[in-house]
């Protein structure tokens, strides 16, 4: 039997051991070119061609795919960057949860040479969505807006002029009237707040006001806009023109609803277009568009803004390296490479002058696609809006509960939610 | 932690210099496993009832504000807590009830049968062996309007039409939810009672049928009062189990149409607002939730868990 000072040898020569195989574990790695990783919005192959695209001799792009929900991409950024995650280097940001994360200190800061450059070449509502208490924190990299979309065959039977403004109210009276839908989306999801923020902007009105102010800011959801938003919703939930899904619809459903025989009308992304080009060609030719409808006759209607912008990570290890990525990611060429591969359109004017794009959509619709984003909408930028949107859903949803109490009811769930009174 | 005290006898013992280095070595075997035990489930717990006294969001730890049983009395005087509580019940009250039902048919059906025998146990097993997450898109597929088949299917009840939305309101999207639960989880519930079936003794049906029982008679007085331990067994086990459910509610609904339930709701304050206190206060309620159910059912029932291993 081993005597106690044996055993005790052992034991420390046993835990050197161990130290040791550590050590070289945690070694090694360090000489090679550094990988950025670029944590991306699923798309159909843009960003990554973007990656291989911007990739040079000091550093490779690796992108790697985040859940399909924007609420689960920010979920899982958010956790991995408040863990300090060193393995994101640079990321996909959706617009309405940019300032939750520049308010947490977890972007890293945007060099003033570089953020005049980007203010001059983006639009003013993705400049908006991607500044945070006066400054640009993430690069704005993508831009997406909604049009209206209409079946020309529908219209022609219909008689109505698509050539002037119009509104909700007489979409879903023409539809309703017709045997028509209006497509819109308003599943408990992000996109039926969208469509409420584009409904209430449009009648001259807001969500939230003095946003920066956080917990403090003021609800104005419930005003005269609020209501006429209201108005537009259970107009259509009790019509005929209501989609059988409405209460679930979704962009995908609502693309389905139009391409339906009972397709007439819908709001969506600019996806649409070639949506419908390997499954249905002749849904494909049959498509129109039209500046998003008013909410308010005569009054400016202010589509939704949607995109990406992309920021860098201040827990990176190669922060310098990934704003040099950065960089070239949102070059105007590259959001014009981006937006041939996906639909997803460039945030800059600069950007639509990509010659390919040119090909790919007719002049009028890039026209329109553009003067939309002069006018869209951004959602409020606050640091609580995953807290104001999931108080609109539980308000506002199901479409068919929406009346003229709506408003008043969610302004004052929203403010018991923001000051911790009531449970979201 | 058991470790750590069943040690403590050896040293109440006198002690020989021998016994007292044995000890000590054993001391020192245990402590990782005791130290790792309290590392792994003591720690979170604690951790999780000193968070539940903040206001804390995960994106502003500045704000981090210390508020003591305020967020127990806002989860407690919400009705969001209370609906989705009572949503909980229903759930777990039906899927058991029916549940309890079909797996008991189907546990007579594996115990008796005599051909097919691993073939028709396997087959009743299937559904238990399939990811819940799974099953539920399964029957997420099924109910959807666009592309599910129970709405074809069912056409000649006078309620449904090609249009009928079962996740668009509350009563047939708990069905749905409902449904999906109880196709998942009934193989485990038959399973429970087969076991418990196979512990009646045959002499006693026997003797039974001698005496002219008939089929109910024995179903009532001899199979049922003999297997009243493991049947018991079997409710406990899926009653915490269907009072946690979360998969189906997350996949099918999203917790939409007031479907959510306890789980889902303290899901959504941790994991998707952040709120690390109140969702710390609520998993201290769902847990607390939990204990008094089973101490409930151990009680009302007065369940003897050794009888049901057969040791009585």
């Amino acid at each position: 039997m081993a005597t106690r000072s044996q055993r005790k040898q052992l034991a420390v020569a046993a835990i050197l051991a161990l130290m040791a195989a550590l050590l070289a574990a945690c070694g090694g790695s360090s000489s090679a070119k550094p990988t950025l990783n670029w944590y991306i919005n699923p798309d159909t192959g843009g960003q990554d061609a973007v990656a291989k695209k911007c990739s040079t001799d000091q550093y490779t792009i690796a992108t790697q795919v985040l859940p399909t929900d924007a609420t689960q991409q920010r979920i899982q950024l958010a956790r991995r960057l408040a863990a300090s995650d060193s393995s994101i280097d640079l990321m996909s940001i959706d617009p309405p949860y940019t300032a939750e994360f520049a308010n947490a200190g977890y972007l890293a800061p945007i060099a003033d040479r570089f953020a005049a450059k980007l203010k001059s070449q983006s639009f003013k509502s993705a400049i908006a969505a991607a500044t945070w208490k006066g400054k640009l924190v993430v690069a704005p990299f993508w831009s997406n807006t909604q049009v209206l979309w209409y079946r020309k065959s529908f219209v022609d039977k219909a008689g109505i002029d698509m050539s002037k403004p119009v509104t909700w109210d007489q979409l879903i009276k023409v539809a309703s009237q017709n045997g028509g839908t209006v497509a819109v989306q308003a599943n408990r999801y992000e996109g039926y707040v969208v469509w409420i923020n584009a409904l209430v902007s449009g009648a001259g009105g807001s969500l939230v006001q003095d946003a920066a102010k956080g917990v403090d800011a003021k609800i104005t959801i419930n005003s005269p806009a609020g209501e006429d938003a209201a108005k537009v919703i259970e107009e259509l939930a009790g019509s005929s023109a209501k989609p059988a899904d409405l209460s679930v619809s979704t962009e995908g459903t609502a693309s389905t609803t139009f391409g339906s025989s009972k397709g007439a009308f819908m709001v969506n992304w600019t996806f649409i277009w070639h949506n419908y080009d390997e499954t249905d060609p002749a849904v494909a030719k049959d498509i129109g568009y039209a500046m998003y409808p008013e909410t308010v006759a005569g009054e400016q209607a202010r589509p939704p803004y949607g995109g990406i912008g992309i920021g860098v990570s201040s827990f990176s290890n190669h922060i310098d390296l990934a704003t040099k990525a950065m960089e070239c990611i949102t070059s105007p060429d590259n959001q014009g490479i981006n937006a041939e591969l996906t639909g997803n359109m460039p945030a800059s004017a600069a950007g639509y002058d990509y010659p390919p794009l040119k090909k790919l959509y007719p002049p009028d619709l890039l026209a329109l696609f553009q003067k939309s984003l002069q006018v869209a909408a951004p959602r409020s930028v606050t640091p609580y809006w995953g807290d104001i949107s999931s108080a609109i859903l539980s308000t506002w949803h199901s479409p068919t509960s929406v009346n003229d109490q709506t408003p008043q009811e969610s302004a004052t769930f929203i403010e018991q939610v923001l000051k911790g009174d009531a449970l979201l | 932690m058991t470790t750590a005290t069943a040690a403590r006898p050896v040293t109440a013992r006198r002690t020989t210099d021998r016994s007292a280095a044995e000890s000590r070595l054993a001391t020192k075997l245990v402590a990782p496993a005791v130290i790792l035990m309290l590392l792994v489930t003591a720690y979170p717990m604690l951790q999780a009832l000193y968070l539940s006294l903040f206001r804390y969001r995960l994106t502003t730890p500045g704000e981090r504000e210390f508020v003591g049983l305020n967020n127990y009395t806002t989860a407690l005087t919400d009705s969001l807590f209370w609906n989705d509580l009572f949503n909980t019940v229903v759930i777990m009250v039906v899927s058991v009830a029916v549940e309890l039902v079909i797996g008991f048919a189907f546990a007579m059906v594996m115990h008796k049968i005599i051909f097919g025998r691993g073939v028709m146990r396997t087959s009743i097993l299937i559904p238990y062996g399939i990811i819940t997450v799974v099953s539920a898109f399964a029957w997420q597929f099924a109910f959807s309007l666009n592309n599910g088949f129970v709405n074809g299917w069912l056409s000649w009840l006078p309620w449904i039409s090609p249009d009928t939305n079962w996740f668009g309101s509350h009563w047939p999207a708990m069905f749905a939810i409902i449904a999906s639960e109880i196709w998942k989880t009934t193989p485990f519930m038959s399973l429970l009672l087969l076991a418990g079936l196979s512990q009646v003794s045959e002499d006693m049906l026997e003797a039974a049928q001698v005496d002219g029982a008939t089929w109910f008679q024995r179903l009532y007085k001899v199979i049922l009062p003999n297997m009243r331990a493991a049947i018991m067994v079997a409710v406990l086990f899926r009653a915490l189990d269907a009072f946690r459910i979360f998969d189906n509610i997350f996949v099918m609904t999203k917790g939409a149409q007031k479907t959510e339930s306890s789980s889902f709701l303290t899901y959504r304050q941790v994991i998707e607002q952040f709120q690390l206190g109140m969702g710390s206060a609520l998993s201290v309620l769902l847990f607390l939730s939990v204990l008094i159910l089973a101490f409930g059912i151990v009680k009302l029932f007065r369940v003897d868990l050794a009888q049901a291993r057969g040791e009585s």
